[in-house]
């Protein structure tokens, strides 16, 4: 894939093969992605979406291929690998807040012991997103205690906090109530809006014609199609983004 | 006239009443069906056969001063018995000038587990204060500065003895209960193959048999001449020894810490130590509150065994003063009177874990 005005890619993967024991999870996947740029992958489950964006922050394990992420590539290095994680923010289905810090904990953790900002300082950027993804009230509370759509908004401040380059969004709202979709989409489009490099699984097609720059599509390990989201969406190239399309935009 | 739908919504109504009374809480609770009622009076009869024997036995008929075992006799416990052998029971053969000394560290260790129970001390100054009470114990029950007499480890008697082998023992134990645990955890395959060898080594082997290890053939692979004090080998055999049960409670917890936790703090850029103390540590420890506690209960009664390589803690102590002639045979007054100091200690550990889960479950529910 080439990057339409010729600048450098700040996510590279070059023939990227993974395998979990006999089985073939990744397939010569090759993506730039750039600068300020929004991605969203799509396919059917087991396609291998997730696993390729947890090897950009190295939190799955490539075999084979090459991934550099803002200058820096990933081998088993672990300072390499610290460092790409900084500056690489992730969102997961799950939230995965820490039940155990209170949502203003939460968000000052890791600048205060990654970043060694002044506890003072982290906290006043904590209360700054918390305002940007619109929970400012509740910072005293733990994650226990919020609703799904608002535990995922406090795990978006969270990586904020870090002021990553890039932020990673691995099926944000798959695991939330319908009528609070919405509400961290929202916040997404916003982000977005911002100039944030996205790469975003999801299977919210409302949120991907939005929001994308370049849409891929996966199936059975490999990239089986990418572009724009208007010739993605009214022109699939290949029988499989057809049909996969036409399963999930049927209701 | 019904209305399909509501403009305003429902107000919230109370709860039902449980029940009405006392009468009816005993309706409900102890006679609602014949095999209850017919539990409610065993239990009540059982209660009115055993309870005033008892009560006789230890108050109405007991004889609280009396000048020799003899005049001691009688229906009733002997407490004479105790108030005579109350000093020796507590503190054995340490100095009898002295015993203010140990009085001392028993208060001091009192003193340092109230404090352990405010939250508000909680952190570095509590970390203070405990190095300041150890290191006062030490003093105290050493002496050979500031005026006071040396006293030699081989008369550290009775409860105080006790509370030492239990506290430091656990003091000790627990951080390299954790090593162990995160060790066996571990993706290095020779530390976890160290970790793993230590602790089933260690389980595999009852307690009798490490104090007796540390204790006789110790000296034996030691060059002469050099002698390690016969109370520290045993405080090392007991920290070694509960360190790899309390390894496996821990590891018990960090199993129980889901997997997008890791991913989480990874993946905000948390070294593995970080990690491990901010993210894991918290929570695998206030989940495995109970079982921690049950072993520190546990090893806090272990510390008797410790009778067998010489060392005189409380049931030692016990045990001895029921040898004098003069004083024969109160063997009931004897145990009961240490039962109940144990009972205290052991009841305030089960206590202060239940304070412990409220503290940390504060605010972490729905």
């Amino acid at each position: 894939m080439t990057i339409s005005d010729g600048q450098v890619p700040i996510i590279e993967l070059r023939g990227v093969d993974k395998w979990y024991g006999e089985f073939h999870v990744l397939r010569n996947i090759n993506l730039d992605v750039g600068k300020g740029e929004r991605v969203v992958v799509c396919g059917p489950s087991g396609s291998g979406k997730s696993t390729m964006i947890r090897c950009i922050n190295r939190l799955e394990e490539h075999q084979r291929g090459q991934i550099i992420v803002a200058g820096i590539e990933l081998t088993s290095d672990v300072k390499n690998i610290e460092a790409i994680r900084r500056e690489v923010g992730m969102v997961f289905q799950q939230f995965n807040l820490f039940p155990h810090l209170t949502v203003l904990e939460n968000l000052t953790l890791a600048p205060i012991w990654v970043r060694k900002l002044p506890r003072k300082e982290a906290e006043e950027t904590a209360r700054l997103y918390l305002e940007r993804v619109r929970i400012p009230e509740q910072a005293e509370k733990y994650p226990g205690q919020l609703s799904g759509g608002q535990q995922q908004r406090v795990a978006i401040a969270r990586s904020l906090c870090m002021k990553p380059e890039i932020m990673l969004f691995d099926e944000p709202t798959s695991a939330l109530d319908p009528e609070m979709i919405k509400e961290v989409l929202d916040v997404m489009i916003e982000l977005a809006e911002d100039g944030m490099t996205m790469v975003c699984v999801t299977h919210e097609m409302g949120f991907a014609r939005t929001v994308a720059d370049t849409m891929v599509f996966m199936d059975r390990g490999e990239i089986v199609e990418h572009g724009p989201p208007k010739e993605f969406f009214a022109n699939p190239k290949s029988d499989r983004t057809r049909l996969f399309l036409s399963q999930i935009l049927a209701h | 006239m019904t209305e399909a739908t509501h403009e305003l919504p429902l107000p919230a109504a109370r709860p039902p009443a449980a029940s009405a009374g006392p009468l009816g809480w005993l309706r409900a609770n102890l006679f609602n069906s014949p095999l209850n009622t017919i539990l409610t009076l065993a239990a009540v009869y059982l209660f009115v056969v055993t309870i005033p024997p008892i009560i006789r036995w230890a108050f109405v008929n007991a004889i609280w001063s009396a000048d020799s075992g003899r005049a001691c006799r009688g229906d009733g416990a002997c407490w004479a018995f105790i108030a005579e052998k109350l000093r020796f029971i507590l503190f054995g053969r340490y100095p009898y000038q002295e015993h203010w000394r140990p009085l001392f560290v028993v208060v001091t260790f009192v003193a340092l587990i109230l404090a352990s129970c405010d939250r508000r001390l909680w952190g570095r100054r509590l970390a203070l204060l405990w190095m300041g009470g150890l290191a006062a114990v030490g003093v105290l029950m050493w002496g050979g500065i500031l005026g006071l007499t040396y006293v030699e480890t081989e008369l550290w008697n009775g409860l105080p003895l006790t509370l030492i082998l239990a506290i430091v023992g656990m003091a000790l134990a627990f951080p390299l209960a954790i090593l162990l645990a995160l060790g066996r955890r571990s993706q290095l395959p020779a530390i976890r193959a160290i970790c793993v060898a230590y602790i089933e080594l260690v389980r595999g082997v009852p307690l009798i048999t490490v104090l007796f290890m540390a204790s006789v053939m110790l000296p034996l692979f030691l060059p002469t001449g050099v002698t390690i004090d016969k109370l520290l080998r045993a405080q090392v055999a007991f920290i070694l020894f509960s360190a790899a049960y309390l390894a496996e409670v821990i590891r018990g917890g960090l199993q129980a810490i889901p997997k997008g936790q890791h991913e989480a703090a990874d993946a905000l850029g948390l070294s593995y130590w970080q990690r491990t103390r901010l993210i894991v540590l918290p929570q695998a420890l206030a989940m495995v509150i109970p079982p921690l506690v049950n072993t520190f209960i546990g090893t806090f009664k272990d510390t008797s065994l410790v009778i067998i390589i010489g060392l005189f803690d409380l049931l030692g102590t016990t045990n001895a003063a029921l040898t004098d002639a003069n004083w024969r045979g109160f063997y009931l007054e004897a145990y009961v009177f240490t039962a109940a100091i144990y009972f205290c200690f052991c009841f305030f550990m089960s206590r202060y874990s239940q304070m412990l889960e409220r503290e940390f479950n504060k605010g972490r529910g729905r």
